[in-house]
């Protein structure tokens, strides 16, 4: 058995972190957390320098061809350093929905673009408030023209395109279908939205009869964007388990740091218990992760279980050591000054990006259910 | 990333399956099937007569302690084909459980720590399941804090002479040999006063007393020593050396991975997917789900965890820190699935009668049971502090005991 990252796979995770420390550092994402800046230039820049958002398409394509495991470790390093560029809108969604669905000519049209980070993708879905199900997509195209309103949209005022889920006709899964938008087309509005994290920006974008190019074939919309958010989710997943990683790292060293009744602060149990059961937690959703990785890497029938289990256990994971990361650092956490509150910021957007917590945990109960069932008939 | 063993992994495997295929008694599966989180029951047999029969042939085959030197009683397995073992003795693994602390704690301590004839001596018949072995460590006075036991050894000419009392030994009732930590030196800090010794568990002296749990089991004992004599050969490791000796024999426990930690959660799926609420099975009811899915990841979390540290094993390497969240995670989720699964059953979740109450009165056995899964082998707060010391490298608590000779620490 070898269940685990290979040593090259583990040295490209090595020079992506050094390359975010580098070119990522704090001051970086606060710059765009505090700026109107959408994104950090330079960063996004270096980051396809780097061969990091070609990591997973094809050469034929403009990608390095490596694959999703390269992925997985270039995510968690993006996720530790809570890096401010469109990675997840343009890589993990917008790349891999064209992967899943293009056409040759889609696909030689945007992937090489993507790869050099030339073109920013995103994934237009959700319309406000509430889970998005099939019925709640009212936005509608019908003959080459896109109509409706999509809020929020992750980093939908700097991509040049994006992929956007809408009604084609009647009612149900069968009623989705997917279109490809320039977004700086005619009949596109786009707003920015204020969000609980603005080192990654959102917008809201009003689509009147754009013109879209259909992705897919008609009436497959909700299958390929249910694959293509579990692809999302394991990826994200490593974003998160980097997340807690270092939160737990920054509490851990606080907790090393402060005196107070005369002793470090993590000599007192209250702390140390704190901080044990957040090395529980990101332990036991790293593991998930890399069944997610596995899944995700070979295609395997279990991706839909995995990825589910992988997003809730990583979900739980960020929520949990970003939160406690504040409470061991007492007052000074809950200053604009210490670097607490972007990793709560980060870990409360994320957990939401994709959809929420318990629409995931449906998901996984769902799954699990039909993997049984089908494991009772074999 | 892949779950294939290497092709001698592979080999190694099938040889086990083919003897494990050729030689299980077969005619228990029906029971060891239906048994596991309830705890082993053969109707109508005997469980420490067929655990020993089947170590006994396992031993007659060279499958006792795989990993063990052929010397004493093993077939110089590597780590991981110790695991691949486990994992093909599938069920009957549970037979195994009588000499588990015997060849999992005591025989390496032994094994590190005695003469080469007390090791030929007595490692093959510990192997072969003829001889079983309890470990004596905690005390009345010492539980989580174990260096603060009160037996006394005290010389007297070749031999030692023990005096005090043992509590929470597992499996002493049938025990014949034991490790035994005892207090050589009160003048000391407690640390620096302590000696193991190998003891006789027939030895005239020796009363072990079964503890009523909680749980109505009798799975523990006290064990009482009166002017217990053991000889100096049978000392493991110097005198007042005796903590670092049973550092080895706690370690040593926390390099068992691959035997399945029971959770509790394939069995509340299983119930919740066939529990009628009013409105449907209970599975389709959101916070039911909510509440699985939490558990779900837990389960499928400390599975994988497990599998990266067989991945370690499989590269000759040592298996990370990360493995010590197991019982952790373990003990409290199947206490909190124990209450769950009887808050749906309603007002009959208080039945206990395996006839009458739902899935056979599983949950409401584990109820009862669970809260000793968070105590033994150290419990969840003492796993809490050896993660947070020993991986996250926070400072040690402050002990005011730490310097002062045993016996003027105070006591109650």
């Amino acid at each position: 058995m070898n269940f685990d990252f290979s040593d090259e796979q583990k040295q490209l995770r090595d020079s992506a972190r050094r390359f975010l420390e580098k070119q990522s550092p704090v001051a970086v994402v606060r710059r765009v957390l505090e700026g109107d800046e959408g994104y950090d230039k330079e960063l996004w820049k270096g980051l396809a320098e780097m061969g990091f958002t070609g990591a997973a398409i094809p050469e034929e394509f403009g990608g390095a061809g490596l694959g999703h495991l390269e992925l997985c470790v270039i995510a968690e390093e993006l996720g530790r350093s809570l890096a401010p560029t469109p990675f997840s809108s343009s890589i993990y969604l917008a790349a891999e929905f064209l992967m899943a669905a293009g056409s040759e000519e889609q696909k030689a049209k945007y992937l090489p673009k993507l790869a050099s980070g030339e073109w920013i993708g995103t994934f237009a879905f959700a319309e406000g408030v509430g889970e998005v199900t099939p019925d709640r997509i009212a936005s509608g195209a019908s003959q080459g023209k896109l109509s409706g309103t999509k809020v929020p949209v992750p980093d939908g005022e700097i991509a040049d395109f994006a992929v956007v889920a809408a009604n084609t006709g009647g009612s149900g899964v069968r009623s989705v279908s997917l279109f490809l938008v320039d977004l700086s087309g005619a009949g596109v509005t786009r707003t920015p939205v204020k969000t609980i994290d603005p080192s990654r920006k959102h917008a809201r974008i009003a689509f009147d009869g754009a013109a879209a190019e259909p992705l897919g074939a008609a009436g497959e919309g909700w299958s390929i964007l249910t694959n293509v958010l579990d692809r999302a989710a394991v990826l994200t997943a490593f974003e998160q388990v980097g997340g807690s990683d270092r939160a737990l790292e920054m509490a851990r060293d606080y907790a090393l740091e402060r005196i107070a009744f005369g002793r470090q602060i993590g000599s007192f149990q209250a702390i140390k218990h704190i901080l044990a059961d957040m090395y529980v937690s990101a332990t036991l959703a790293r593991s998930n992760c890399y069944w997610g990785a596995y899944a995700l890497s070979t295609g395997s029938a279990e991706l839909p279980e995995a990825a589910a289990t992988a997003r809730v256990s990583a979900t739980q994971a960020f929520q949990h050591c970003s939160t406690n990361n504040i409470q061991v650092h007492g007052g000074m956490g809950f200053t604009w000054q210490f670097d607490c509150h972007l990793y709560y910021k980060r870990s409360n957007l994320l957990a939401l990006n994709l959809g929420s917590l318990s629409q995931w945990e449906n998901k996984l109960i769902e799954r699990m259910r039909a993997g049984n069932s089908a494991k009772d008939a074999a | 990333m892949n779950f294939d063993d290497t092709p001698e992994e592979a080999k190694f495997r099938a040889v086990a399956r083919e003897w494990i295929g050729a030689n299980a008694p077969h005619e228990l599966d029906a029971d060891l099937k239906r048994s596991g989180m309830g705890g082993l029951r053969l109707p109508g047999r005997d469980v420490l007569t067929e655990s020993k029969a089947w170590q006994k042939k396992k031993a007659d085959g060279g499958w006792a302690v795989p990993h063990w030197p052929k010397d004493y009683g093993g077939r110089g397995a590597t780590p991981i084909e110790r695991v691949i073992w486990q994992q093909e003795e599938g069920i009957y693994n549970q037979l195994s459980a009588p000499f588990a602390i015997g060849q999992g704690m005591c025989g390496p301590t032994v094994m590190a720590y005695a003469d080469e004839d007390i090791k030929r001596h007595y490692l093959p018949p510990l192997a072969s399941g003829e001889k079983v072995w309890c470990q004596l460590f905690s005390e009345p006075a010492g539980g989580s804090d174990v260096a603060a036991l009160r037996t006394r050894a005290e010389k007297d000419g070749d031999d030692w002479i023990i005096n005090g009392q043992k509590i929470w030994t597992s499996g002493a009732q049938f025990s014949d040999y034991g490790i035994l930590l005892t207090r050589t030196d009160p003048n000391v800090p407690k640390h620096a006063g302590l000696t193991m010794f190998i003891v006789d568990m027939h030895a005239p002296g020796v009363e072990v007393r079964p503890i009523h749990q909680m749980s109505g089991g009798r799975e523990f004992n006290e064990v009482f020593f009166e002017n217990v004599r053991i000889p100096d050969s049978h000392r493991l490791g110097a005198v007042n050396d005796g903590w670092q000796v049973s550092l080895t024999t706690l370690m040593n426990e926390r390099m068992s991975i691959g035997t399945r930690l029971n959770t509790g959660f394939p069995e509340i799926f299983e119930f919740c997917s066939r529990f009628e609420l009013p409105d449907g099975p209970a599975i389709d009811d959101p916070a039911v789900r909510a509440k699985l899915a939490t558990w779900a990841v837990k389960a499928s979390g400390l599975r994988y965890t497990a599998f990266r540290a067989i991945s370690s094993l499989s590269k000759g390497e040592r298996p990370g820190p990360e493995n010590s969240i197991g019982k952790l995670v373990a003990g409290v989720m199947t206490q909190d699935i124990a209450k769950f699964a009887m808050e749906l059953e309603g007002e009959a979740g208080i039945l206990a009668d395996p006839d009458e109450a739902p899935a056979a009165a599983l949950f409401q056995n584990l109820l009862v049971r669970s809260p000793g899964m968070r105590i033994a082998g150290g419990t969840d707060e003492i796993l809490r502090n050896i993660i947070a010391e020993r991986v996250l490298g926070l400072p040690g608590d402050i002990r005011v005991d730490k310097k002062v000779p045993f016996n003027q620490v105070p006591n109650r």
